[in-house]
Order: C-alpha cells, then structure tokens, then sequence
C-alpha cells in the first residue's frame, strides 16, 4: 500500500497533458520522412545484398518466393497485358486514322508496349497483388511474434524472409514483362487486324520495322530494377509493421501506394538514363 | 576452441547459469531497466514476476538479446552474450529456446514442419533423423497426432505445447516462457504449469517464466525474482520470498486476490 501512494501523488501534480508537435515540428517532419523512408529503403537493400551471398542457400524458399510472385501472377499479368494491348490499339488506330497513318499502329504499339507500358503495368500488377500480399505476410509475422522467433532461432529474418523475395522479384518481373508484352501485341493485333480493318501484314511489318531488341532489353532493364524495387518496398513495409492488426493495414497500404510512385519516379530516371536525354 | 570446451565442462556444474549484472535499458528518456542484477539457476524453473509496466518483457528481450541492454553483462555459461555479435551470438542463442506469449509458430507451416524447423536450419540431420527427433518431442508432449495439422486448427495449450517443442527440439538449455498462461481457462493453465515442469524435468532445461499469475507462479517456481519498475526487489525462493513479504511484494500478492496460505501451501 505504502508503495502506491507516490504513484498516485505524481499523477496529481501533473495534471498538464502534453503539447503535441507544432506547425514547423510538423512540417519538417513530413519534409524529412521521405529522406527518412529512402534511408530505410537503402539499409535493407544494403543487408539484403550481404545476406543474399551468405549461406546457408535456402533453394525451396526462392522457389516458393518464385512461384507466388512469378507463377501466381501469370493470370493477372496476362488478362491485364491483353487488354491494354487492345484498348492501346484502339486508341491509336483511331488517332491515326484522322491523318491517315493507321499502318503505324502496329509500331508504335510494339515501341510502346516493349519500353514503357509492360515494364510499368507489370510492376503495377505485381505490387497489387505479390506485393501486397507480402506486406500483409510480413506484417503478420511481426505483430504475431514470429520474426521475433527466427531471431531466437538464431536465423536471420532478412536472410530467410527477405532475400528470396527480393530474388524472386527480380527474376520473376522481367519474365512477366515479357507475358505482357507478347499478350498486349497480340491484344492490339486482334482489335486492330480483325476489328479495324488493319492489313496483319502491314502491323506486324511496321512493329518489325520500328522495335528492335535494345527496345525489348530497355524495358527488361526496368522490369528488373521494378521488380527489385516492389519487392524491397513490400518486404521493408511488412517487416517493420506495428500497431496489430490496424497497423499491417496501414502498411499494406502505404505498400501499394509507394510501390506506385517509386515505379513511375524510377521509369522516368531509368528511361532517361537510358536514352540519355531529359537529365 | 580447447579453451571454450573446458569452460563448457566446468559451467555444468556451476549451479549459476545465467548471471545478471546491472542491466540497464532505455528507449528514449523512459528507463525502463534501472541496473537489475540477479541469476538464472541452471536446471531450475526461475519466474520473474511484477506489475505491469515494471520491465519484465523487456528483460526478457535483453535475457535471449532480441535487444541489446545499453549497458551491463548476461554471462551465459561463463560467456558474456550481451557483448556478442554475429557468430558468436548465434551459437550461443541456440542454447536458448523462446515459447512466446502468442506461441509465434509459423503459420504457413504444419505442426511437424514447426518443429523440424530448427533442426533443418541449423543440422545436417537426414530427413529420417529429423522426423524421429521431432516425432520424440511432439509423443512426448502428447502432440504426436497433431503433427499434420496447422497452428490455426489448436487450442491456445496445443499451440503452448508446440512452441516448447520447437524450443527443445535443438537439445536446448534454456527455456524463455513468456507469460505463457495468460489469456488460458483454469484447467490449461495447470495443464501449461505441467508442461513448463514435464519439460525441465524430462530434458533437464532451465526454465526462465515471465508471469503475473500468482496461484502458477507459486505451484511451478524455484526461483522468484520480483522486478519492480525496472529495479530487482527481490530474488528468492518461494518459501522465502512469502516468509519476507514487505512493500511492493505484499501489496502485488495481495492484490493478486490469493491467499498467503494457499500460495505456501502450493510452494514447491
């Protein structure tokens, strides 16, 4: 009882409740967070490289990491990639018919389709389904303790949860790209050839014509970094979840929303890398 | 290597296994611990107990350094893990073994993969020597015709009972149960209490308990030690941690709503 009494005279003597941050606290704070957000990034990425050529080489992992973000995409990437196809050749058909350039479709359909639209769609498609769920797994892990248990398994949650995702990513995007590529041309080749009235030799001719293999590796060169890209920002989020069941929400949607933005931020720096222009 | 084996040799019979020494730990401006030093005695069950709020998860997390204590020793069998790093860390936390509040089993994994999940990150075991050192734990437990099923589809003492078997399956020396009975019905919470004292005298484990359920803590304990925010208040046997009640260790046993006689009634 005794030990009690100084407990409930602190609580008397400070009645004040706190002040919260002011106007410029928080405006430098949401200045900083994302420096703050990229500082993360960058040391999981970090570890993620140290552990990844570390052994023990968890071979069933990767595999299983590989199938659910590769295999486990194969339906979305390609009803997505066949739409966009079709609807692209639409709209081109239809703009360049009103100046009589209609045989171009098919070029710039392919150009579009091997540099920009599948690299970007694709990731889109992972993050939303790959990458959040990761997230969610991740963050499940967390608020249920059993990141905590590998620790005191004495196995590295980085090495075992972390790792193989990421690999996968950027072994499984690129594949992906691929799919959507070849679904999305066929899209446009149906839409345009068989609904347009589009000669089929004439697009295919003018999409060999114009797209060529650098245009195909460009848009594996980003299907790569995206894939690596939406898997670490998937994992970092899921990893470092808090606040229960609330909190892996929450996560799960910063998940989508960042993987949105560091896609599109990054096609443009990669795509003028690579063209070396727009710097 | 000679050297660490002889030390080994002798820790065995020391009948200290963990040595506390002026744990200090804060997050922030909170001091949360606040230079607790006691020891952990090898083979025995040690329950840490206090009010919430007082530092015991906390402890916990620096006692198998999930955290690493700002400043202090944890000297396990002679070595000081709280300066370990890397390798060296590994190796001795796979002496230790963590039943979690929450059982923090896999979930996308059965109850056999659960277990054997040790043994295949840390052994080059066949597969024929993992399934009879895990089949032996979960028969000995009475989990062995539960091995197909997944976490989800246990109780809350099934689920307890997997996560000690996972703790135990790597031959382990220290068992960490935090808070295991909490959020159980009266008749788990003993059949959880056997389980903690089945373990430790089946495989001869020292067991470290965090808890704040009285009426268990007195049936299982060797060793109270009572953390009170962030400073040990006492470190004892049961029997003479009730002989001595005063202050802080009064009011809690108090206001835990069990008598003194029954609690020296259940004592060990």
């Amino acid at each position: 009882m005794t030990a009690a009494a100084p407990a409930v005279e602190k609580e008397a003597e400070a009645p004040k409740a706190p002040e919260g941050p002011g106007f410029f606290e928080r405006f430098a704070a949401a200045l900083l967070a994302p420096a703050a957000e990229l500082g993360v990034l960058w040391q999981m990425l970090t570890q993620t490289a140290f552990w990844a050529v570390r052994p023990p080489y968890r071979g069933r992992v990767l595999m299983a990491s590989m199938e659910f973000i590769g295999v486990g995409s194969i339906f979305i990437v390609g009803l997505t990639g066949l739409f966009m196809g079709a609807v692209l050749g639409l709209q081109l058909a239809d703009g360049f018919r009103q100046f009589s350039a209609e045989t171009q479709t098919g070029a710039v359909v392919g150009l579009a389709m091997s540099r920009e639209i599948g690299p970007v769609f694709t990731a889109l498609m992972v993050s939303s389904r790959a990458g959040s769920a990761i997230t969610t797994e991740l963050g499940s892990m967390r608020v249920s303790d059993q990141i905590n248990a590998l620790v005191t398994m004495a196995v590295n949650p980085i090495q075992y949860l972390v790792v193989p995702r990421v690999i996968a990513g950027v072994l499984m995007v690129p594949v992906l790209c691929l799919l959507f590529n070849i679904v999305g041309v066929f899209g446009a080749y149906f839409v345009c050839t068989q609904l347009l009235g589009i000669d089929p030799g004439i697009f295919l001719g003018r999409m060999r014509w114009l797209v060529d293999w650098p245009d195909v590796f460009q848009g594996l060169v980003k299907a790569t970094i995206f894939g690596a890209t939406v898997t670490l920002i998937a994992c970092r989020q899921g990893f470092y979840a808090s606040g229960g069941a609330a909190g892996v929400g929450q996560a799960t949607n910063r998940c989508v929303v960042h993987n949105a933005i560091a896609i599109l931020a990054l096609d443009y720096v990669i795509t003028a890398v690579l063209l070396g222009q727009g710097l | 290597m000679k050297e660490e084996t002889n030390a080994s040799a002798s820790d065995a019979s020391d009948p200290v296994h963990i040595r506390l020494q002026q744990i200090h730990k804060s997050y922030g401006s909170a001091h949360i611990l606040k230079g607790c030093s006691f020891d952990i005695q090898r083979g025995k069950t040690n329950v840490i107990i206090g009010p919430s709020g007082s530092g015991k998860s906390v402890l916990m997390r620096q006692i198998i350094r999930l955290e690493k204590p700002d400043s202090g020793k944890i000297v396990v069998d002679g070595v000081d893990f709280a300066g370990l790093k890397g390798m060296e860390l590994e190796r001795v936390r796979r002496k230790m073994g963590m039943v979690f509040q929450s059982s923090a089993l896999f979930d996308s994994m059965s109850v056999y993969e659960n277990v054997a999940f040790p043994l295949r990150e840390h052994t080059k075991m066949s597969r024929k020597e993992i399934e009879e050192r895990v089949m032996d734990r979960l028969e000995t437990l009475g989990i062995g015709g539960s091995r197909h099923k997944s976490p989800a589809e246990l109780s809350g003492g099934m689920q307890r009972r997997v996560a000690v078997a996972r703790s135990i399956v790597l031959e382990t020396d220290i068992v960490i149960y935090d808070e295991p009975t909490t959020g159980l019905d009266p008749i788990t919470v003993q059949t959880v209490d056997d389980l903690i004292l089945e373990t430790e005298a089946t495989f001869g484990v020292t067991s470290i308990v965090i808890s704040h359920d009285m009426a268990s803590v007195f049936r299982i304990a060797d060793q109270i030690t009572f953390l009170y925010f962030g400073e040990v208040f006492a470190s004892a046997h049961p029997a003479d941690l009730l002989q001595a009640l005063d202050g802080p260790t009064m009011e809690f046993v108090q206001a835990s709503g069990v008598s003194q006689e029954l609690l020296e009634r259940r004592t060990k």
